[in-house]
């Protein structure tokens, strides 16, 4: 018997036990020799998920006690609700409420989305990759970077041509990618000229293996601005290392105002103005984004008679992760040495102001015609009702984006959704829950089917076996709720 | 009686849940209400000794099965009986089929105790069935047990002779020594189903392939029944080859099964593809994936 197994004495099977493994129940584990008892409800849920959740029902209460409820707090989504594409038939669930004492119809379908995506925001100022590089999930293309926005690195992934438009495996690839990130699941992606980066929504993102803590607060230009008054009378000069903007105090405007000399640092790269430097290295993953590990490669000898012995120069990342602290020698040398105290609180001020680094996972998808026709004869009506916000649209409850222009083209925070609540199918394509509430006399004017819509009691009469209620996201607005106007907001 | 067990009903207010060790079940009848509550009682009553009569004799459980020694417990019994027809050829122990013994027994419990129209119980995804004449249920499946989307739906109605469903493969809780995602089996009862399936997800294997990452059963859980035997722990993108061929072991062999009636229709799938063993009638909704979905169990 291996001797680092533990025998589990909770039940009378008697497990042995290795570590960083369960029993044969995953309820009891061994954490580093120690027996502990993993939360019952995970089991449950494991248990119930691999069951038969399918169907969801969104309710405000968590704990239903099995009595009918009233319309209002009740909202069925279109999570597993099954789908009539792609034949022109109403929409599998068309459910009638009364809220407010106004009539509300919600139809509710899935949608098939193989013209679909997924908008990454990762929060990073480490170089992922340079942009329209591909970005790549176990081997195949399945997006490409886009823009750097502030303290973020946008990555597109999906769409038509990556899902149905290159070869099968390719498709099967982006279909099972976006899935995975839609469902809150982690994805390991590979850009090419670039890094290696793990994302998962509402998790920070893991850059080449190294997690990222935090989010800059400003580029380095902005971090002077912001941290100047504090550094006077304590330091000669800062340089805010940033693969963008780095920024020196003694010539930036902040320094100027407050009436900080000249030092005689001398900057590589391109001066933009004052105090501000383009390209004083190339993008990386270390100091600022860039990739220098040594600050003093991007200076330039300190200017004869402007610099003097003991010269006191602070060098500091964008988010206060790297930093060092310098003072000159006789002949103008910068050496390094131990970061006094009162500098040590600024340090640790940029990094206290800047914010968790996460991973933001949008949905986007175009609800096309066919989809629209399940909920109307005349699909075009649909989108005039959804652009005069007649008719609000969410996606498993949570509230979307609608793009304007033409179309009902949506984004969702998949991480306001509920679990699991995309699917596919192997086409491929996404599989996603959408759903349309209105006035019921306004989906009598725009052309429903009326002969379709059920209340919402019969529904759960009848077809309940099949469905889960899940309480509802607290941070969402409820889909039913009306404005002053009468109308689904 | 034990204090272990706990027993409860699920938020939902129909379906009872039960857990005890390893077991964990999820009960649902049908009928009149009545009957319902007396089939949740009687099912309880029953479910507080199963752990501690499979324990009485897990170590003779934990080998291949002897002719010459048969185990007391019913529920043992039962799992012996069905992995019997497979132990001659190849190695298999009672364990096998644990779950879909166990879920048999609560099942026939209820059912006679109580007049229901139909029931089931599911010891995770191993499934026992009861259909009144008449009844019939409407199952998903799923094609990765990790990641529950469905693929499609089937329909088992009382003429049918199905009253048993189970699933095995290598991302499930039990080691598999195969590489199949998932081998969905329905049989005439839940414990034979579970062996079947357990044996056919073995079958979908290819055989000295570096993309596949296997360890000894025992590095993973020093007690387990499959010893020294590799377990498969992860398996790399095959190429469409790789697929078809290890599909076609698992199908060949479930064909064999079929013939011998140990299995009225088997899904096999690996890495998005996926084969049917059995009449298209038997698994209907290939063509409907996704849809018409109103009842899913399952």
């Amino acid at each position: 018997m291996a001797d680092d197994a533990i025998r589990c004495d909770a039940c009378p099977v008697l497990c042995y036990i290795k570590p960083g493994r369960t029993g044969s129940c995953d309820r009891y584990a061994n954490h580093d020799g120690q027996l502990v008892r993993i939360d019952p409800h995970v089991v449950l849920d494991r248990a119930v998920s691999r069951g038969e959740s399918v169907v969801a029902f969104l309710g405000k209460n968590a704990d239903w006690d099995g009595s009918l409820v009233s319309g209002a707090d009740t909202f069925v989504t279109a999570i597993g609700a099954g789908t009539t594409y792609p034949d022109y038939k109403p929409a599998p669930f068309i459910i009638s409420s009364e809220v407010a004492g106004v009539d509300m119809v919600t139809v509710v379908t899935e949608g098939i989305f193989s013209y679909c995506g997924v908008k990454l925001k990762i929060d990073t100022d480490r170089h992922l990759g340079p942009e329209c590089a591909p970005v790549r999930s176990q081997g195949e293309i399945v997006g490409h970077v886009t823009t750097n926005e502030y303290g973020s690195q946008m990555l597109s992934l999906g769409g038509v041509r990556h899902l149905t438009g290159g070869s099968r495996h390719e498709g099967t690839v982006t279909c099972d990618t976006l899935l995975n990130l839609c469902n809150g699941k982690a994805a390991e992606l590979e850009i090419d000229g670039g890094a290696k980066v793990t994302v998962q929504s509402g998790w920070p993102p893991v850059v080449d293996g190294v997690r990222e803590e935090r989010m800059r607060v400003g580029c380095g230009s902005a971090t002077i601005g912001m941290f100047a008054k504090q550094w006077e009378g304590k330091v000669d000069d800062v340089v805010v290392v940033d693969d963008h903007i780095t920024g020196v105090l003694s010539e930036h405007q902040a320094g100027k105002l407050l009436g900080i000399p000249p030092t005689g640092i001398k900057m590589k790269g391109r001066r933009s103005t004052p105090g501000r430097y383009f390209k004083v290295a190339e993008p990386g993953t270390s100091w600022g984004g860039t990739n220098i590990s040594d600050p003093l490669s991007i200076l330039a000898p300190f200017e004869e008679g402007v610099a003097w012995r003991g010269l006191r120069l602070l060098m500091v990342s964008t988010t206060g992760e790297h930093y060092a602290y310098f003072e000159l020698d006789e002949q103008l040398r910068p050496f390094e040495k131990e970061l006094p105290a009162n500098l040590r609180e600024s340090v640790e001020r940029i990094r206290e102001n800047c914010e968790p680094a996460l991973c933001s996972v949008l949905f986007m998808g175009g609800a096309g015609g066919s989809l629209r026709a399940g909920v109307t004869e005349n699909p075009v009506k649909l989108t005039h009702s959804v652009r005069d916000t007649l008719t609000r649209v969410t996606c498993g409850g949570a509230p979307v984006y609608v793009w304007p222009g033409g179309g009902i083209t949506l984004m969702v925070d998949v991480s306001r959704m509920p679990e699991n609540a995309f699917g596919y199918v192997p086409t491929p394509a996404l599989v996603a829950p959408i759903e349309f509430t209105m006035k019921l006399t306004d989906y009598a004017e725009l052309g429903g089917y009326m002969s379709q819509v059920r209340p919402l009691s019969a529904i759960r009469q009848k077809e309940e076996e099949s469905r889960k209620r899940v309480p509802a996201h607290p941070g969402n607005p409820w889909p039913l709720e009306v404005s002053e106007k009468g109308r689904a907001r | 009686m034990n204090t272990r067990a706990q027993i409860r009903m699920l938020p939902d207010g129909r379906r009872l849940h039960m857990n005890d060790g390893p077991i964990d079940l999820i009960v649902e009848a049908f009928g009149a209400r009545g009957e319902i509550l007396r089939a949740y009682e009687t099912a309880a009553e029953r479910f507080v000794t199963v752990l501690d009569e499979l324990c009485a004799e897990l170590p003779q459980l934990r080998q291949s099965p002897r002719e010459d020694l048969t185990p007391r417990g019913v529920i043992a019994q039962r799992m012996t009986r069905v992995v019997s027809p497979y132990a001659k050829a190849a190695f298999i122990t009672p364990m096998a089929a644990v779950a879909g013994a166990v879920a048999e027994e609560i099942l026939a419990a209820m059912v006679a105790a109580t007049t229901l129209s139909k029931a089931y119980v599911n010891d995770g995804g191993d499934i026992a069935l009861y259909l009144a004449p008449g009844q019939e249920f409407s199952i998903g499946m799923v094609e990765r047990p990790d990641r529950p989307s469905l693929f499609g739906t089937l329909r088992i109605r009382s003429a049918d002779a199905i009253r048993g469903i189970a699933t095995s493969g290598w991302r499930g809780r039990s080691f598999s020594l195969g590489i199949a995602d998932a081998v969905t089996v329905l049989a005439g009862s839940a414990a034979s189903a579970d062996a079947a399936a357990t044996m056919i997800a073995n079958a979908v294997d290819l055989p000295r392939n570096d993309k596949i990452v296997r360890v000894p059963a025992r590095e993973l859980a020093p007690d387990s029944d499959l010893g020294d035997r590799l377990v498969t722990q992860s398996v790399a993108p095959l190429t469409a080859n790789e697929v078809r061929k290890a599909v076609d072991a698992g199908a060949n062999f479930a064909q064999k099964l079929r013939n011998e009636d140990l299995l009225v229709a088997a899904a096999l799938c690996l890495q998005g593809e996926t084969r049917i063993i059995g009449s298209q009638s038997e698994l209907m909704s290939q063509t409907n994936v996704r849809q018409g979905r109103t009842l899913v169990h399952a």
